[in-house]
C-alpha cells in the first residue's frame, strides 16, 4: 500500500458513499464528520498533556517502585525501574518495625493518633461551621457580617502569628498536649473555610422554603434539622473531604500541640524519615511516606469532583 | 469592607416569644446568637486576640517566657541584623517569586489545554491534581529521594552515560531553593489550574464564537480577550498563592530541613525555631509580626479591588 493514489481515491469514494448513505467500501462511523484526530494542534495538545502527566506521576511511580524493593537492589538500580524482585518487607516494616527515637513501634502508631484526632476534630469542626454558617445565612443579626467578615481575614493571618498565644490558652483550660487541644485548635482553624462554604450554600436555598417553615411555626432548630439538613448531603461531603485531607495532612499543629506520645502520623513520618542516626533504608522510608499519603490519596481519587469541588468553594470565593 | 445590614429581610423575631410583651434586643433571634458563639470567639478571641497579643509582645523582653518589658523595636532590629533572618527573606524572595509566575502561567496553560474541549479531560485534571491532596511533609521526602544525588535523577542519567551530569539542588547552597521550588510547583499548579479551568468555562461562549468570525488566530484570543476578562480569578488566584507561599514551612522541614548549612531557612521556619528551639520568644514574635505584615501588604491592595469599587453581598 505504498500509492497515495490508492489511498486518496479510496477516501474519496468513502466520502462520497458516506454522504449518498450508501454503505461504503471502508466501514466507518456515520453522522457528522467529526474533526481530524490527528490534526497538528491536537498532536501538540496532547503531546504535552502527555508529558506534563508524566511529570506529575513520576514521583507516585517512584515511591511504589522504591518501596516495593530491596535495599540491594535500590543500591545497584535504576529509581525508575521496576522491582525484579517483588518484596512487601518495607511496608511491614514501616508500619510495625521503624524506630522514631526510642520507641520502634512503626507508623502504625501515628496512623491511630491520626485517625483519633481526625474523627472528632471532623465531626466537631463540621457541626459547629454548619450551624454557624446556617446563622449566618439565614438568621442574621447585628453585628454578625462583621464577625464573619473577621472570621474570613483571619484565615490568611499566618499561623505563625498566632500559635504562641494560642499555646497559652491551651494551657490554662488544661488542653495543651492532650488530644481534645489539637481538636480545638483544627476546629478553630477549620472555621473560616468551613463556615464560607455552609454559609453560601445555605444562602443559595430558595428563601421561600424557609419562610414556608416559618410559616408553620418552625423555630431555628426545627429549619435547620428538618429542612436544611436532609438538603444538603452533598455539602456536608464536600466538607468532609476538606477537612479529612486538611486534618490528616497538617504538621504545624500536631508538632506543637501534642507530645512524643500522640504525634500524627505526617510529624512521625518526618522524625522515621529525617532521623540522623542508623542506616538509612530508602525502600522502608518510601513506604512510610505513602503509607501516609494513602488516605488522602484515596479519598481524592474516590471523591473525584466533589474533591475539586471543596477547593473551588474555598478558593475562588476566598 | 462591605457590611451590608440587610435588616428588613432576614431578621424574623422568634416565633415563641409571647405577641403581648417585645422581648428584650439581645434575646432577639436568641438561637442564633448561640449558634454564633463559636465563629465570635474564634474571630475574637484567636484571629484578633491572639494577633494583637504577638504584635504587642514582639515589642517587648520575651526571652524564654514572655515578659512585658517594653524595648521599643530592639526586636526587630535584632532581626534585620541576623543573617539567618535575612537568608530567610531572600529565599522566600526568590521562592515566592519563581513559584508565582510559574503556577500562574503553567496553571493557566494547562487550563487552557484542557478547555480545548479534549478527550480524557477528567483524567488529565486528577493527574495534575493529585499532588494537592497529598501533605508538605510527602511531597517534601518524594522529592528529597527523586533528588537524592546517590540515587536520583542525577544517578540516572549518569548511569545512562553522561557522566558529567549535575543535577543535585538539594545538597548546593546557591540551587537549594530552586530543589524546592520543583517540588513546591508539583504540589501547587494543580490547585492554580482548577481555579484558571473555572475562570475559562465562565467565559461566555459567544466570545470564542465571535472571535473566530473574525478570523482571530486562537493564541491572539486568549492573551487579549480571554486574560484581560479572566483578570479576577487571576487576582484570587494570585492572592491564595501568596498567602500560601508566605506560609511554606513543612515542605522545608521534610525536604532539607534548612539545610545544607541553613541556606534553606523560610521566615515560618526561622519562627518556629526561635519559638520552640531556641528560647527566643522575643526574636519569634518579631518575625511573625512581620508575616503578618507581609500578608497585610498582599491583601489590603485585593480587598480594594474585589470589595472597594462594587459592593457585593
Amino acid at each position: 500500500m505504498s500509492n497515495p493514489a490508492d489511498l486518496a481515491s479510496i477516501a474519496a469514494i468513502d466520502a462520497v458513499k458516506t454522504r449518498t448513505g450508501g454503505v461504503g467500501l471502508l466501514e466507518g462511523p456515520r453522522g457528522a464528520r467529526p474533526r481530524r484526530a490527528f490534526s497538528r494542534s491536537n498532536i501538540f495538545i496532547y503531546g504535552t498533556l502527555i508529558l506534563v502527566s508524566v511529570y506529575y506521576l513520576l514521583p507516585l511511580w517512584v515511591m511504589v517502585m522504591t518501596s516495593l524493593k530491596g535495599m540491594p537492589e535500590i543500591r545497584t538500580g535504576n529509581i525508575f525501574a521496576p522491582p525484579m524482585e517483588i518484596t512487601f518487607e518495607p511496608w511491614v516494616k514501616a508500619w510495625a518495625e521503624a524506630c522514631t527515637g526510642i520507641n520502634c513501634d512503626g507508623l502504625s502508631r501515628g496512623f491511630w493518633n491520626s485517625v483519633f484526632i481526625l474523627v472528632p476534630s471532623v465531626l466537631i469542626s463540621i457541626a459547629v461551621a454548619s450551624v454557624n454558617g446556617y446563622a449566618l445565612a439565614n438568621w442574621k443579626f447585628k453585628g454578625s457580617e462583621v464577625f464573619f467578615t473577621i472570621l474570613i481575614l483571619g484565615a490568611f493571618i499566618p499561623y505563625q502569628v498566632m500559635i504562641y498565644p494560642i499555646a497559652i490558652l491551651l494551657g490554662k483550660i488544661g488542653l495543651f498536649g492532650s488530644l481534645w487541644g489539637l481538636v480545638l485548635v483544627h476546629t478553630i482553624f477549620g472555621m473560616p473555610i468551613l463556615t464560607l462554604l455552609f454559609r453560601n450554600y445555605f444562602t443559595s436555598v430558595p428563601q421561600e422554603l424557609f419562610k414556608a417553615a416559618r410559616v408553620d411555626g418552625a423555630g431555628f432548630w426545627g429549619i435547620f434539622f428538618r429542612i436544611m439538613l436532609p438538603m444538603s448531603l452533598p455539602i456536608f461531603v464536600v466538607a468532609v473531604i476538606l477537612q479529612v485531607t486538611g486534618i490528616w495532612n497538617d504538621f504545624l499543629f500536631g508538632v506543637i500541640y501534642s507530645n512524643n506520645e500522640r504525634y500524627p502520623m505526617t510529624v512521625q513520618l518526618n522524625n522515621i524519615v529525617n532521623s540522623v542516626q542508623g542506616v538509612k533504608e530508602y525502600n522502608v522510608n518510601m513506604a512510610a511516606t505513602l503509607l501516609t499519603g494513602l488516605v488522602p490519596l484515596v479519598i481524592y481519587f474516590a471523591s473525584g469532583k466533589l474533591f475539586v469541588r471543596g477547593i473551588a468553594a474555598g478558593a475562588v470565593k476566598g | 469592607m462591605a457590611v451590608t445590614d440587610q435588616a428588613q429581610t432576614a431578621v424574623p423575631r422568634p416565633a415563641t416569644g409571647a405577641p403581648a410583651r417585645r422581648p428584650l434586643r439581645v434575646f432577639r433571634n436568641l438561637a442564633s446568637k448561640i449558634a454564633a458563639i463559636p465563629m465570635v470567639l474564634t474571630a475574637l478571641v484567636i484571629f484578633v486576640g491572639c494577633t494583637l497579643w504577638t504584635v504587642v509582645y514582639s515589642f517587648t523582653r520575651s526571652g524564654m517566657l514572655p515578659r512585658l518589658q517594653f524595648v521599643g523595636l530592639d526586636q526587630y532590629e535584632r532581626l534585620w541584623s541576623t543573617p539567618k533572618w535575612l537568608v530567610s527573606i531572600q529565599n522566600l524572595a526568590i521562592y515566592g517569586i519563581c513559584a508565582m509566575v510559574l503556577t500562574l502561567v503553567l496553571g493557566f496553560l494547562l487550563a487552557a489545554l484542557l478547555d480545548r474541549k479534549i478527550r480524557g479531560e477528567d483524567v488529565f485534571r486528577t493527574i495534575i491534581l493529585y499532588p494537592f491532596a497529598l501533605s508538605f511533609i510527602v511531597t517534601g521526602l518524594v522529592w528529597q529521594w527523586l533528588l537524592n544525588p546517590d540515587y536520583g535523577i542525577q544517578n540516572v542519567v549518569r548511569s545512562l552515560g553522561w557522566e558529567s551530569f549535575e543535577f543535585n539542588p538539594l545538597y548546593n547552597p546557591d540551587l537549594v531553593i530552586f530543589g524546592l521550588l520543583i517540588a513546591g510547583i508539583w504540589h501547587g499548579t494543580g490547585l492554580s489550574m482548577c481555579i484558571m479551568l473555572a475562570g475559562l468555562r465562565g467565559i461566555d461562549e459567544d466570545i470564542w464564537k465571535a472571535s473566530r468570525v473574525e478570523g482571530i488566530p486562537t493564541w491572539k484570543t486568549y492573551l487579549f480577550v480571554i486574560i484581560p476578562m479572566m483578570r479576577p480569578v487571576f487576582v484570587t488566584c494570585l492572592v491564595l498563592i501568596a498567602s500560601g507561599i508566605i506560609k511554606l514551612y513543612d515542605l522545608v522541614v521534610a525536604q532539607t530541613g534548612g539545610g545544607p548549612g541553613g541556606s534553606s531557612e523560610v521566615p515560618a521556619k526561622y519562627v518556629m525555631d526561635s519559638m520552640f528551639g531556641a528560647q527566643n520568644l522575643g526574636q519569634g514574635f518579631a518575625a511573625s509580626s512581620m508575616m503578618l505584615l507581609s500578608v497585610i501588604i498582599i491583601l489590603i491592595p485585593w480587598a480594594y479591588l474585589e470589595y472597594g469599587g462594587k459592593k457585593r453581598v
